[in-house]
C-alpha cells in the first residue's frame, strides 16, 4: 500500500523576548536588536504525517485524534502564553523559531504514533518559517 | 534535519528570446513571453538554508545578515531591472528556471563565506500559478 502524507495546520499566538540567562542586556540587544524586547507573533504550525491509510477506515490517523493532540500538546502550552515565562523550554536558549520548532517537534514525536511525524513547519510570519524533517525510519 | 526559509520579493522585467533563434522560432518556443519589448513580474524568492543551530543564539543564521546578503547579491543586481541587460542573462535566457539557478549561484558562496549556514534550495515564484525550485529536493 502506498504511503500518504497528510498536513494539518493550527494557528496560535504567543509573546516572547530573545533572552537567555547567560546573555546580559547589552549582549541580547547586540545580538537580537528589537527582538530582545517583549513582543509577539501569530504562529502557524503545519504538521505533516506519513503512513499507509488503514485498510478499513482509509485514514492515516483520525483527524479528530490529531486535532486533540495538537490542542493538548501545543495550544494549551503555548497559545496566549509567554514563551519565556509560562513555559519551561526557553530557560537556556532564546525562543527563536529554530529553537521553538525543535521543542514542538519533540513534543509531537512523543505524542504521535511512532514513525508517523515527517515534518514540523513553524511559520513565524509569511516571510519566515523553519522546518524540522524526520528522516524516514529503516523499519 | 532543520531548514530555515525566508521569503523575499523583487520586481523585474524580462523577455524570453534565444539569440540564435529567428523571430518566428522565438515566438514558437516562448509564445507571448517573446514579445520584443518585454514584460515583468513581482518575483517571489524563497531562500532555504540549513546548518547548526548555535547554542548561544538559538539560530542557524542571523536573519538580518541573510537579508543583507539577499539585498547585495540579488535585489541590487536584479530588482527593478531588465534582466536581459544584466549578467548572466545576456547569454542565459531569463526563464524562471534560469533565474532560480542564478540566484542559487549568487547566494551559495557568500552565505558559506560569512556564516555557518549553507544554501539548501532557492524557489522562484514567478506568478501565483508557477514556481521553480533549484537545489536539494524537498
Amino acid at each position: 500500500m502506498a504511503q500518504v502524507r497528510l498536513t494539518r495546520a493550527i494557528e496560535f499566538s504567543s509573546s516572547l523576548s530573545y533572552r537567555a540567562p547567560d546573555l546580559d542586556e547589552a549582549e541580547s540587544r547586540r545580538l537580537f536588536g528589537a527582538a530582545a524586547n517583549l513582543h509577539g507573533h501569530n504562529y502557524r504550525l503545519e504538521v505533516t504525517l506519513r503512513g499507509e491509510p488503514d485498510p478499513v477506515t482509509g485514514m492515516v490517523l483520525d483527524l479528530k485524534e490529531l486535532k486533540g493532540i495538537l490542542e493538548r500538546e501545543i495550544n494549551q502550552r503555548f497559545d496566549h502564553r509567554d514563551l519565556n515565562r509560562d513555559t519551561p523550554f526557553f530557560e537556556k536558549t532564546p525562543p527563536t523559531p529554530e529553537s521553538f520548532v525543535q521543542v514542538i517537534h519533540q513534543l509531537l514525536l512523543a505524542a504521535l504514533p511512532k514513525g508517523m511525524l515527517e515534518r514540523t513547519r513553524l511559520r513565524q510570519s509569511q516571510d519566515l518559517w523553519v522546518d524540522v524533517i524526520e528522516p524516514e525510519s529503516e523499519a | 534535519m532543520i531548514e530555515l526559509t525566508r521569503r523575499y520579493e523583487f520586481p523585474a522585467a524580462h523577455v524570453l528570446r534565444h539569440p540564435s533563434f529567428s523571430d518566428e522560432e522565438n515566438r514558437r518556443v516562448y509564445g507571448k513571453c517573446a514579445n520584443p519589448n518585454g514584460h515583468g513580474h513581482d518575483y517571489g524568492v524563497e531562500v532555504t538554508v540549513t546548518g547548526p543551530v548555535a547554542a548561544k543564539t538559538g539560530r542557524i543564521v542571523d536573519p538580518e545578515l541573510l537579508d543583507a546578503l539577499f539585498e547585495s547579491e540579488v535585489r541590487a543586481r536584479f530588482g527593478h531591472r531588465m534582466l536581459n541587460e544584466c549578467e548572466p542573462f545576456r547569454e542565459r535566457v531569463p526563464t524562471a528556471e534560469n533565474i532560480a539557478v542564478t540566484i542559487h549561484e549568487c547566494l551559495a558562496v557568500p552565505l558559506s563565506a560569512n556564516t555557518t549556514a549553507r544554501l539548501v534550495r532557492v524557489r522562484v515564484i514567478e506568478t501565483a500559478k508557477n514556481s521553480f525550485a533549484y537545489g536539494a529536493p524537498e
